[in-house]
């Protein structure tokens, strides 16, 4: 378990494979990889939409906070980046 | 996503996925090869870079994501770096499907630099070259100098290993050498019994012994090796009792368009009777995905009989493939004779029994077999005329 937790302090950063973007026939923002697609709708596109190599975890947290303060999204934004961690999107420098 | 028994809607969703055969010119003979037989009566109509890059703009606009660069063998072209520049800044994610063969260092220098996003690279062996293959170092040295290369401009080392009787039993070479070329995916599909595999089927199905060996290789060898290397094994869909999804549903994601310009709902489509396949040259992509009558000949399920309109299972694999019914029952409507529900499914049991007798040795087939080869597929244009 430990070697695969994803460390709260460490810059995250799309895996090579990937790529990001808006895509507007589908609505949503999705996730590009070879022969592949993931749509990642609402607060899950917005999320990822901060990963940028500049930003760890908790970095991404206060963010999200600063932009929507009043609501605890700590533990929805840790899910998430936890999934996309285990997925291999993501990935720690 | 269309719910169960819905009409058809007015307008489908895009596709998802376009395929562009950019050439179907090739230095290679495959015997499984897909492309049509009769591909060298493309030679002289091939599509011009500004035809592709209108095919991919307005592809584009329909929702498409995914853009597959494929043959022949695409390197044979050289726009090929100037397509996948331009489809990427169109927002494409930009797949090449390649031999390998014409991939020097300034190509995927230049491919690197203008986005491309995956190299998918095929073990181009044949019966002709087996030996070549397993053996001698010729194929090997290329094959690892293109290797190198994928890995020095930092793409994933992505094989795609066609299987067949006559090169299964040495998968635990193939997985060798995979292993030794850094590969980080590799497939090994059995070839499907299209176009030159169909005419070459009964030297190309393996039994059902060499299948399950095959198998158990493969899974020892993923274990040894753990994630270093994900290891994708595809049986032919002769030995399945339900038929593959194929396409996931006509017109449904994909979009193949032929070196002349002809749009596909797949790569086989062309050979299928009684349609008449839209031309880039003459329609926009729109009108071809939404309107064309061929793009909804087997769009839903109204097209379906009997085993397919009243199955449970129609929503989850299409009745399967449209050009399989045809190829082997002489109707595209049928049931995929895969399916154990097919009253065609005799067809398949039956060339699945002729698979399990004993093997020529690959000498004794060579004359027999047919070469994937301008001459072959001249000859065989003309038979038709």
């Amino acid at each position: 378990m430990s070697a695969n937790t994803l460390a709260r302090d460490k810059l995250l950063s799309l895996e090579k494979q990937f790529r990001f973007q808006w895509e507007p026939a589908q609505e949503s923002f999705v996730l590009l990889y070879p022969e592949g697609l993931i749509k990642l709708p609402g607060s899950s596109g917005e999320i990822m939409k901060l990963i940028d190599g500049s930003k760890s975890v908790d970095m991404i947290i206060a963010h999200l906070g600063e932009q929507f303060p009043g609501i605890d999204l700590k533990n929805d934004v840790l899910d998430f980046l936890e999934h996309a961690y285990e997925k291999n999107w993501i990935c720690t420098d | 996503m269309k719910k169960i028994g819905s009409a058809p809607t007015n307008k489908p969703k895009g596709p998802l996925w376009v395929n562009a055969e950019i050439t179907y010119k090739c230095p290679l003979h495959c015997v499984f090869c897909y492309n049509p037989l009769d591909y060298a009566s493309t030679f002289d109509s091939e599509l011009s870079t500004e035809d592709w890059l209108k095919v991919f703009r307005q592809s584009r606009e329909l929702g498409a994501v995914q853009l597959g660069l494929s043959g022949g063998e695409p390197l044979m072209r050289d726009d090929v770096e100037i397509m996948a520049s331009e489809a990427t800044k169109m927002g494409y994610y930009v797949n090449l499907l390649t031999s390998g063969i014409g991939l020097t260092e300034k190509r995927i220098a230049a491919f690197k630099e203008g986005g491309l996003g995956q190299i998918q690279l095929s073990f181009q062996d044949s019966t002709k070259e087996l030996n070549d293959f397993l053996s001698s170092t010729k194929t090997f040295e290329l094959k690892s100098k293109v290797a190198k290369l994928i890995k020095e401009h930092d793409y994933p080392m992505v094989l795609n290993v066609v299987l067949h009787r006559l090169n299964i039993d040495h998968i635990d070479q193939i997985l060798e050498m995979a292993e030794a070329m850094g590969a980080d995916h590799v497939e090994l599909a059995n070839s499907q019994y299209y176009a030159w595999a169909l005419k070459n089927r009964t030297y190309l199905m393996p039994s059902a012994e060499q299948l399950r060996k095959a198998e158990e290789t493969t899974n020892r060898f993923r274990k040894k090796i753990g994630n270093k290397m994900k290891l994708y094994f595809i049986v032919p869909d002769y030995y399945a009792e339900r038929p593959k999804a194929c396409m996931n549903g006509w017109g449904s994601v994909f979009l193949n368009v032929a070196p002349d310009g002809l749009a596909l709902p797949c790569h086989e489509a062309r050979m299928l009777p009684g349609l008449t396949f839209p031309n880039v040259r003459e329609h926009e992509m729109a009108w071809i995905w939404n309107e064309s009558p061929a793009f909804n000949a087997y769009r839903g399920e109204s097209w379906m009989q009997e085993p397919c309109s009243s199955c449970d299972e129609r929503t989850k694999d299409f009745g399967g493939c449209r050009c399989q019914a045809f190829q082997l029952t002489g109707d595209a409507t049928n049931a995929d004779p895969v399916c154990d529900k097919s009253p065609h499914h005799n067809i398949i049991t039956e060339q699945v029994e002729l698979a399990q007798k004993p093997q020529s040795p690959a000498a004794d087939v060579k004359p027999i077999i047919f070469f994937r080869d301008d001459k072959n597929s001249k000859a065989l244009i003309a038979q038709e005329s």
